[in-house]
């Protein structure tokens, strides 16, 4: 453990990280900074490298150029699952539940890597407490929830790793307005009530500012802008120009 | 004999020659499951196993003799030797593939099937090989028709493995990985995951399974040769594909459909043994015509 507070506060440093599919450039080097207990949003046109972001951090694409720094570790050469191991948690984009797998078992295997049996078994009792909807599916195929089930169990899941840094990639995606808001309502909890840092990626530019400590603007795979929420929240032209609707 | 006295009879020798194609199929379903490979080798893996159980036995024979507890000691050892094989070959073959263009790994595999294929000839001098054992001809009457102790083991023991390996996948930490890695990798690699070493444990229980008929197969008919993987390959394929590709109930189902229609098929005037193996084939082609996803199979759909 490092004694250093100022350092300690920092939980995940990007510092010029480029990442791309082939030759496809897409992300061009970016710094990005996520502080322990914060909600930082990551904000940007359809297309822009929001999720190359999250996918470059989680190690499921290798950064080309850049250091990605957590806790003082670089991580960015390590394979997904010991990127994950660490307590960086990715829910992807779309939600990805295991089809097949009933809702417990998707919460189970979402444990796989931790060894301590107790520990999964209380990890599931608090989801289940925390998801009653989840605990009444529990035996049934988890690809057959509802959209906005799915996206309870998506982050059950998530919790099930318990997770040091949560990267969101658009949780309210493809859901009612009303369950959007129920979504948001749950990140927000996570991160106050239990203290989990959040980096959440949002189509929804207002919503997320309103959660969110601090946010990034991404563009062509740089960024474009980064500040205080409240500060990006004023403004109102930069949710015109880049964030689509005001 | 009466018709009641055939069925009977086919019932029973339907249910030996299942349990050695679900034995199989299951191993190629699971493989297939994980890295989308359809493992051609795995017949001759069948194969491989019969010898090495039939090594086994002849070492330790001599201290625990070649009943059926001997057997079962010689299957466990050919199971966990053969099994390590099939991790080996996953590694050194199939591992360096995984992304490269299906058709390229096929290739490899058929390759694979040929290496074992023309090792064991090298080996046997292509003779047959006779699996001497202690196992006796008894067995019980039920009125007419006579089941022996050995077909009673054999289904048991296949029963015994299928159910342990039902318990594994869906009771176990690694089970569930298992089939979560058959749908998913990315997801299941954020989930902390180690993809590659679930691959390896699909090939070693799947290989094992493959091994465990080989020895009893051996044990069962006495003798052993280096092409008689190359059929049950092919049958255990079939019903891979029958009960649905990737499903595990579905190869436990398909390979016994096909064994009960095999010897049932010999039965029918004017067909006879001679063509039971496209008995299987036609039945294969009804079942892709009538349901393309097999019995128990699943469509891709949903994958979002
Ligand atoms: N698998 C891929 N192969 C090739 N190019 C890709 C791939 N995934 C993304 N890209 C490209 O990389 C760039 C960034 O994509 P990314 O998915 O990160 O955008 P995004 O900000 O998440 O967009 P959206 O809001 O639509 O989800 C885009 O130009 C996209 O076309
Ligand atoms: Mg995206």
């Amino acid at each position: 453990m490092t004694s250093d507070p100022a350092r300690d506060d920092v939980v995940l440093k990007l510092t010029g990280v480029a990442a791309g599919y082939g030759r496809i450039q897409a992300l061009g080097g970016i710094d990005l900074e996520v502080r322990r207990g914060q909600i930082v949003t990551l904000l940007g046109a359809n297309g822009a490298g929001k999720t190359t972001t999250l996918k470059t951090i989680s190690g499921l694409v290798r950064a080309t150029a850049g250091t990605i720094v957590l806790e003082g570790r670089d991580i960015a050469t390590m394979k997904p699952h010991e990127i994950a191991r660490l307590g960086v948690v990715h829910v992807p984009e779309g939600r990805r539940i295991l089809r097949g797998l009933t809702v417990r078992e998707n919460l189970e295997v979402a444990a796989f890597a931790v060894r301590d049996g107790a520990l999964r078994r209380s990890r599931l009792e608090q989801v289940f407490a925390q998801f009653p909807i989840l605990h009444a599916r529990q035996g049934q195929d988890g690809s057959l929830l509802s959209g906005g089930e799915q996206q309870m169990l998506a982050i059950g899941r998530a919790l099930m790793q318990g997770p040091k840094l949560l990267l969101l990639d658009e949780p309210s995606m493809g859901l009612a307005p009303k369950l959007v808001l129920e979504t948001m309502k749950i990140v927000k909890r996570l991160n106050r009530d239990e203290g989990t840092t959040i980096l959440l990626v949002e189509q929804n530019a207002r919503l997320a500012l309103r959660l969110a400590d601090y946010g990034y603007v991404l563009e062509g795979g740089m960024i474009r802008m980064r500040n205080a929420a409240a500060q990006l929240r004023e403004d109102r032209s930069i949710v015109q120009a880049y964030l689509g609707g005001g | 004999m009466s018709l009641s006295v055939i069925i009977a009879h086919q019932l029973v020798n339907g249910l030996v020659l299942g349990s050695f194609y679900a034995l199989v199929a299951l191993g190629y379903t699971m493989i297939f499951g994980v890295i989308k490979l359809l493992n051609f080798a795995h017949g001759d893996l069948y194969m491989v196993g019969g010898f090495v159980g039939f090594l086994a036995l002849s070492a330790i024979s001599g201290v625990v003799g070649s009943g059926w507890g001997g057997i079962f000691l010689a299957m466990l050892l050919s199971m966990i030797g053969v099994g390590c094989l099939g991790v080996l070959i996953e590694r050194i073959a199939y591992h360096p593939m995984l992304h490269a263009p299906r058709l390229s790994i096929l290739i490899t595999a058929l390759a694979v099937s040929l290496v074992l294929q023309n090792a064991v000839l090298a080996l046997t001098g292509g003779q047959y090989t006779a699996f001497h054992t202690d196992l006796g001809f008894g067995g019980i009457h039920l009125g007419p028709i006579f089941i022996s102790y050995n077909q009673m083991v054999l289904v048991a023991t296949a029963a015994g493995l299928m159910v342990a390996l039902e318990f594994f996948v869906t009771h176990t930490q690694y089970g569930r990985a298992m089939r979560a890695v058959a749908i998913d990798h990315d997801m299941c690699r954020l989930m902390g995951i180690d993809v590659s070493a679930i691959i390896g444990v699909t090939f070693f229980v799947g290989t094992a399974l493959a091994a465990a008929a080989g020895t009893m197969a051996g044990a069962y008919y006495g003798s052993l040769w280096y092409f008689m993987g190359f059929l049950i390959g092919l049958k255990a394929f079939t019903a891979a594909v029958i009960g649905g590709i990737g499903s595990i109930p579905g190869a436990m189902l398909g390979g016994l459909i096909l064994g009960l229609l095999e010897s049932f098929g010999t039965q029918i005037p004017g067909i006879g043994s001679a063509w039971k193996d496209v008995f299987a084939f036609a039945v294969l082609i009804l079942v892709l015509v009538l349901k393309p996803t097999g019995l128990l199979g699943k469509s891709e759909q949903e994958r979002m």
